[in-house]
């Protein structure tokens, strides 16, 4: 499999009354073909992580590599084409689908990006149709849509333009549960028949469960345990993956209490074990 | 005997051409248990919540019983409501930096309305105030009184948030979504404290949550939500294990945990 992303020792720092170092030495490979996830408490530095793999946020230090070549932080001016290659879906649709504009004319976008490529791609209509909406919406606008269609039109503009890799942050956190793991699996299946790879960000640990071949789990900025999603799941080594799996209550009716660790952050979450990296 | 008895509860919006949001529920509050309301978004939870508290805008017709003991809460007047709200019935909302002040001390948030409703003098109170933070487990319960919301991390400020709803010693307890806004790991820590609580003081505790996992884990009984009606109550364990009706089926098939990892399937 070809290796879509590669980031190395990426350190995103943000400036104040006191530096706040986000993310601390986070080095990750996406393939095309794969999907990765990353998961942790809030404030670990995961959606930094995503903003710094696309460009959105100016790395510290570190290296990011898209297909070999170094991914430019975004400016004022144009991206290359060739970047248009990576695309983003956001935790919000209402802050990233354009509220003027009609939904068909925004996943044209997408197509249009793919053609400067040299790709093609399908009219909007067959995008809407992919992602579970009715093709004959697309002459609506944005606010005629329920936030879960909203989102769902998020993703068709960005496979729209074909992507090589998608980034998702947090894309299922605002719809309603019962939708939830059905989108994340919709995903999952229209970037693998594109060929394409994807950074599932997420905090909800039982929809990454279903969904990624890898898992890297971050804790204050580091990744403390990466490797496949079964493995990791089912065997978990480092103390603070055992915690987070522990916490998950499941809908079984038992009326088990999940597992409370004894403090908010104890210090053997901080541990660094090499043997919990890239396992498998 | 309930705690909390709502019958026939029904609310709608808007004068002309009202939209009816709830049609008639009714739910039993017992002490010592926690009654799970589970649904969607827009299924109508919340505001049911919010009808037993008397908080629903001017706009909403409600209609029904909400009787708590022997006090009908339904078109109670706004004086009356204000002794039984805060006083017999607490409420904690999913956000915690909404419901505490932020320019506030704990101490005088977790003193003013103690002092107010149960006439006890400062000395008393602050003595109270301390003893309910040691109850929610906040670490250096004297200290704390003097610092403001900001400098608690949000696990730290729900459970502030909790002392200071059970400052008056309720019977009922309405929680709305109070662990959404959580990470899991800090969001099992509340669990447990809801369910010490519980036991501890007798509380009767109505549980509002979209998820199912922490309905599952701490409900005693559970309601399902659909349209302003019920479509399903019962023990939680019967709900989860032998759901009657198709929605709760759904409902119950469409969490990850009932399915297999889509990897396994691809290889």
């Amino acid at each position: 499999m070809s290796t879509v992303l590669e980031a190395t020792d990426l350190a995103v720092e943000y400036r104040g009354h006191r530096t706040v170092r986000a993310v601390d030495g986070v080095s990750l490979t996406i393939s095309a073909g794969e999907v990765l996830a990353l998961v942790g408490e809030s404030g670990c530095g995961k959606s930094s992580t995503a903003r710094a793999v696309i460009g959105m946020e100016k790395p510290h230090s570190g290296d990011i590599r898209f297909r070999g070549a170094p991914v430019p932080p975004l400016g004022l001016r144009r991206r290359k084409a060739e970047l248009t290659a990576m695309q983003m879906v956001f935790q919000d649709p209402n802050s990233s689908l354009n509220p003027r504009k009609r939904v068909g004319d925004q996943i044209a976008d997408g197509v249009t990006a793919a053609r400067s490529r040299g790709l093609s791609s399908d009219a909007p209509r067959q995008w809407l149709g992919a992602v579970g909406l009715d093709p004959d919406m697309v002459t609506r606008y944005p606010h005629q849509f329920s936030g879960g269609q909203r989102q769902r039109i998020a993703i068709a503009r960005a496979l729209a333009a074909q992507p090589d890799l998608l980034v998702a942050d947090e894309p299922i956190s605002a719809l309603d549960a019962s939708s939830q793991s059905e989108v994340a699996s919709m995903m999952r299946r229209l970037v693998l028949q594109a060929g394409a790879g994807m950074l599932f960000i997420s905090h909800d640990l039982s929809v990454v469960r279903i969904m990624a071949d890898r898992v890297a789990v971050m804790y204050r900025g580091r990744i403390v345990e990466s490797g496949p999603t079964a493995m990791v799941w089912a065997d978990p080594v480092h103390p603070y993956t055992k915690a987070l799996l522990g916490a998950i209550p499941h809908p079984d009716g038992k009326g088990v209490l999940p597992a409370a660790p004894a403090a908010e952050a104890p210090a053997e979450w901080h541990e660094e074990l090499p043997g919990a990296l890239d396992r498998g | 005997m309930s705690a909390l008895s709502i019958r026939d509860l029904t609310i709608a919006f808007g004068r002309h051409d009202p939209v009816q949001v709830v049609s008639g529920i009714s739910l039993d509050l017992s002490p010592g248990k926690i009654q799970g309301l589970a649904g969607e978004s827009g299924s109508g939870k919340t505001v049911s919540a919010m009808a037993v508290l008397g908080l629903l805008p001017a706009t909403a017709q409600v209609g029904g019983s909400i009787r708590l003991g022997t006090t009908e809460l339904v078109g109670l007047r706004p004086r009356e409501l204000n002794r039984v709200r805060g006083r017999r019935i607490a409420m904690v909302f999913q956000d915690p930096s909404a419901s505490l002040h932020p320019q506030l001390t704990i101490g005088a948030q977790l003193t003013d309305h103690v002092r107010a409703h149960l006439r006890l003098n400062r000395r008393d109170a602050r003595q109270r105030a301390i003893d309910l933070l040691t109850q929610v487990h906040v670490p250096d319960p004297a200290e704390a009184l003097r610092r403001y919301p900001h400098q608690f991390s949000g696990g730290q400020r729900q459970r502030i948030a909790i002392a200071v709803a059970l400052a008056c010693d309720p019977e009922v307890l309405l929680a709305d979504e109070p662990t959404t806004a959580l990470d899991v790991t800090v969001q099992a820590g509340i669990l447990h404290l809801l369910r010490e609580l519980v036991d501890q003081r007798d509380l009767a505790v109505l549980l509002v949550t979209h998820d199912l996992g922490v309905m599952s884990a701490v409900a005693d009984d559970v309601a399902v939500m659909r349209h302003g009606q019920i479509v399903e109550s019962g023990s939680t364990h019967d709900v989860f294990t032998t759901p009657q009706h198709a929605y709760t089926r759904t409902l119950l098939e469409s969490m990850p945990d009932a399915q297999q990892s889509l990897v396994e399937d691809d290889e």
